[in-house]
């Protein structure tokens, strides 16, 4: 067991960690962050994504020990312009169905366009195809990307 | 060979035996709806009315709806309450609901009702009295489901009128207050109106009330014209907390002082635990316990591991040595299964579900004769959120929490397992991560209340890995099914004879949930195959029961999911042998049935059929009837490197009947179609010696954006009742699929999942 400082959500916590425990359960049980969800514990699904410097990353493969400087970001921390106009056009295109895989998808997505301001239905279908949704929320999701990008690039231009 | 008075005989058994599953009596009711309506047993707030158990309105004007049903991405929370605004107009934003409490006034009748084994358009006194003794069945039993899309059917009178009731009581008591004729008022948005005035706010009609009002004994329902919300694409009611974590699934719950368990579980599915060593993992960090755990409710048993944390009970499962009891599944192979289904539709000529004319001497004497057989594997729901449920304790009663599709026997299956009376036990149903009848079945919750009692006054947490849910499924039946048909000298089907075989599914979940013998018919073995519109002259549809000891449940659309398959592909299959092109020769046989042409000639209108959109591409369309909605779908297709199949375009056309919310209605579609679409491309499961093969999305895979179609949705106008809109978009897809895999290539693919081989 080691005593490790991560910095999540931007607020910095020591945690005593085993070395191969995923950041997963330390965010859901330690943290009650229970936005980032559990789906395959094998990084299949994307139910888990959060950022890592703001990459997406798999926390239920990722172990917590590994990320001491880093900076994590759950669902329940991610703000800025970008996320907003994600969860907006979420919003505005009714994505959601069960819920269950969104705060993933809007982790990935997010992560897309603050890299990638205008993504090409390729660019999207490879960063979110990581991402399962068991509802088939997909055409939504792909739709709802390009709405963000350009709510995104509109502001921009004001 | 069954005889018609035996095929009577059958179906008088399985109706009595349904009547005494109820454990009750069969008595004469009152009107279903009025009948549901006089039973309040909500609790209040301080000023809250309640006229009846559905509709509560505060002294702030604010409605809270009791929510019988539960809610997994369909999107019933916003449609019930749609229901409920429409008469009782609060405003949308003051509008909301509480689950409601368990009890028979919310037992969902329509979904039991649709059980009945008979074609729609049977009119006979057997047919008609086996529904009306369903109906009055499922009133009695009163089980609480959501499944069989079938919400927005069972409550769309009852929760119209508990509104309507309500906003009458109000009107009367306003009228009263001001000196004005009642007809003069109308409510909108929360206020009470006369001539586009308003003279009262709802909270303050409320408060004219008193403790205990009585109900007005007069209103009317609007009309369809008058509809201000029911046909408008309402927002999901709470979509933003979906987006921001806050929604609570059933894995979220988070309780002061709780530990965590995970279960190993016995490799072979339904074996019990013969002896366990477990003495290193209680050693292990965190470790609080290590018990065993028995098959419960149809499930598998195993040792769980309860720890402080979740990530400590899951490592320690490996320290546990296990050894199981010899059990039925250890000998059985799916590969072998096929065989055996197939061999039973040599031997058997089955349950016959619909009979007319004579369809042997037809064949016989046709110009063409064709045959056929097809073939779906066994399929596991992976809901994305796992199974899990979450139990405290406390010796004399105990408080659950569950993502379910069934509380009432949620409630009674944990009250079993802690020794407890259900009253004694508090189920609050948590948001679903998915369902698709996964969610009907209690092994997880009987497991967790198992684990839980162990641990008085701890609250326990149950979660169950990828692999657990994947090898311990209620898994959607394999089916073989032959077909032949005689086609005349102009190429109509004069003969159709139809046969599946696979394993029943109603006896089995009857039998593990509340301990009854199993009983036949089951309708779910044959439905979409006895039950369509198409009018051939002579016909037989037959099923053959075998039985196997896979664990089998209620996978989305259930018998619909791979009869369409089957039928659709073959009535294909018959088109092209007559040379005729698939959507003419689809309308002929729908002469008499407007609904259906229509449907079918929307999607392909909206297709473009008969012309894909481009150069190695194909077209091939499938229509449906499933849970009182019809669907037609065209799919396009190219083929991929190695023969992969790419569906680019899933064109739909759904006559729902009165469509309530053309928004959620689409996301259905779109929903039933990846759903389809992932089973038709790559669903299977494997068993060897008992033991599921497959475990986690790398080998089970579902459908990834990448491959997801376009798809579109078009609405065919209509004022019949609601019909389900849940299912009804999956059966199509798979025939879709398979017929434009024919018309591009040739080959005609007969078994799921499709694969060309290279």
């Amino acid at each position: 067991m080691d005593k490790i400082t991560l910095d999540i959500n931007g607020r910095e916590q020591a945690f005593e960690l085993e070395p191969d425990q995923p950041l997963l359960w330390l965010l859901r049980d330690e943290l009650e962050l229970t936005g980032t969800k559990f789906g395959c514990g094998k990084g299949l699904c994307g139910a888990c994504t959060v950022q890592v410097d703001g990459q997406p990353a798999r926390a239920c493969v990722t172990p917590a020990a590994g990320l001491a400087g880093r900076q994590i970001t759950t669902i329940e921390g991610a703000q800025g312009r970008v996320v907003e106009a994600v969860k907006a056009a979420w919003l505005h295109l009714d994505v959601a169905q069960c819920g269950y895989c969104q705060p993933g998808q809007i982790m990935a997505a997010s992560a897309l366009l603050a890299r990638v301001p205008r993504p090409s239905d390729e660019e999207i279908d490879q960063a979110l195809s990581a991402n399962l949704c068991r509802c088939g929320t997909y055409p939504r999701i792909r739709a709802a990307v390009h709405f963000a990008a350009e709510s995104l690039a509109t502001q921009t231009t004001l | 060979m069954i005889s018609a008075t035996d095929a009577a005989m059958n179906r008088r058994h399985f109706l009595i035996a349904a009547g005494l599953a109820s454990g009750g009596f069969l008595v004469g009711c009152a009107d279903s709806a009025r009948q549901q309506l006089s039973d309040a047993s909500l609790s209040l707030d301080d000023g809250q009315i309640a006229l009846n158990g559905w509709v509560k309105v505060g002294p702030d004007g604010r409605v809270t709806v009791a929510m019988a049903h539960s809610e997994m991405g369909q999107g019933v929370h916003t449609g019930l309450l749609m229901l409920v605004i429409e008469e009782l107009d609060c405003g949308w934003d003051n509008i909301g609901f509480e689950n409601a409490p368990i009890d028979r006034l919310y037992g969902n009748v329509a979904g039991m009702a649709e059980g009945v084994p008979f074609r729609a358009d049977d009119d006979g006194l057997l047919a008609r009295s086996a529904r009306w003794t369903m109906r009055h069945v499922a009133q009695q039993l009163g089980l609480m489901m959501t499944g069989g899309s079938s919400s927005v059917r069972d409550l769309w009178p009852v929760l119209r009128e508990a509104a309507a009731v309500t906003r009458e009581t109000l009107i009367e008591a306003v009228a009263s207050a001001k000196s004005l004729a009642p007809g003069a008022l109308t409510l909108e948005a929360g206020r009470f109106l006369v001539d586009g005035k308003p003279v009262m706010s709802l909270g303050k009609a409320v408060q004219l009330l008193g403790a205990s009002p009585t109900p007005a004994t007069r209103w009317t329902l609007r009309e369809p014209s008058d509809f201000r919300y029911i046909g408008k694409p309402m927002p999901r009611k709470g979509a933003s907390t979906r987006l921001d974590g806050t929604a609570q699934f059933g894995i979220d719950i988070r309780r002061p002082g709780m530990l965590y368990a995970a279960i190993r579980f016995c490799p072979v599915r339904a074996a019990a635990v013969h002896s366990f060593e477990g003495g290193k993992a209680a050693a292990a960090p965190g470790v609080r316990g290590v018990i065993a755990v028995p098959p419960l409710g149809g499930g598998t048993g195993g040792v769980a591991v309860v720890a402080d944390r979740y990530w400590q009970a899951r490592k320690a499962l490996a320290l546990i040595e296990l050894e199981s009891e010899d059990a039925p599944m250890a000998a059985f192979s799916s590969a072998a299964a096929k065989a055996r289904l197939a061999q039973a539709l040599d031997g058997e000529d089955g349950f016959t579900f619909w009979h007319k004319g004579d369809p042997d001497t037809e064949f016989e004497q046709s110009a063409r004769q064709l045959t056929a057989e097809y073939s779906v594997p066994w399929l596991a729901h992976t809901t994305l959120e796992p199974m899990n449920c979450t139990v405290e304790y406390h010796g004399d009663r105990a408080s659950v929490w569950a993502p379910t599709q069934v509380p009432g026997m949620t409630r009674a299956v944990a009250a079993e397992a802690l020794g407890l009376e259900p009253e004694q036990v508090e189920l609050s149903v948590t948001l679903l991560g998915g369902g698709f009848g996964r969610r009907a079945e209690v092994d997880f919750v009987a497991q967790a209340a198992t684990i839980a009692r162990q641990f008085p006054g701890r609250p326990v947490q149950l979660l169950w890995s990828r692999e657990d849910d994947v090898q311990h499924d209620f898994y959607r039946p394999a089916c073989v099914s032959r077909f032949t048909a005689g086609l005349d000298d102009k190429g109509r089907i004069a003969a159709w004879r139809n046969t599946s075989a696979s394993q029943s599914i109603v006896p089995d979940f009857l039998a593990r949930t509340f301990g009854m013998p199993g009983m036949g018919p089951d309708k779910t073995t044959s439905e979409g195959a006895f039950d369509q519109a198409y009018a051939f002259p002579h016909a037989r549809v037959a099923h053959v029961t075998v039985d196997l000891p896979v664990p089998v449940g209620f996978w989305r659309a259930v018998g619909h999911s791979h009869q369409s398959f089957f039928v659709e592909s073959f009535v294909d299959e018959c088109a092209h042998a007559a040379g005729r092109d698939p959507l003419a020769y689809r309308l002929e046989l729908l002469a008499d049935h407007p609904r259906e042409r229509a449907v079918l000639e929307l999607a392909a209108a909206r297709a473009g059929w008969p012309q894909a959109r481009g150069a190695g591409r194909a077209l091939g369309l499938a229509l449906h009837e499933s849970f009182g909605t019809l669907v037609a779908q065209v799919a396009e297709v190219s083929l991929a490197e190695g023969g992969r199949i790419r569906v680019h375009r899933v064109v739909c056309a759904v006559d729902c009947g009165i469509p309530v919310n053309p928004n959620l209605i689409a996301q259905q579609m779109e929903s039933a179609v990846v759903y389809g679409l992932s089973a038709a491309l790559d669903g299977r499961i494997d068993i060897e010696n008992g033991r599921v093969q497959q475990g986690n999305f790398d080998d089970y895979p579902m459908l990834s954006l990448a491959e997801c179609p376009e798809i579109e949705t078009h609405l065919v106008q209509s004022t019949a009742p609601p019909g389900g809109i849940g299912e009804p978009g999956l059966p199509p897809v798979a025939p879709a699929v398979a017929n434009a895999v024919f018309a591009l290539t040739g080959t005609r693919l007969r078994a799921l999942p499709l694969t060309l081989s290279a």
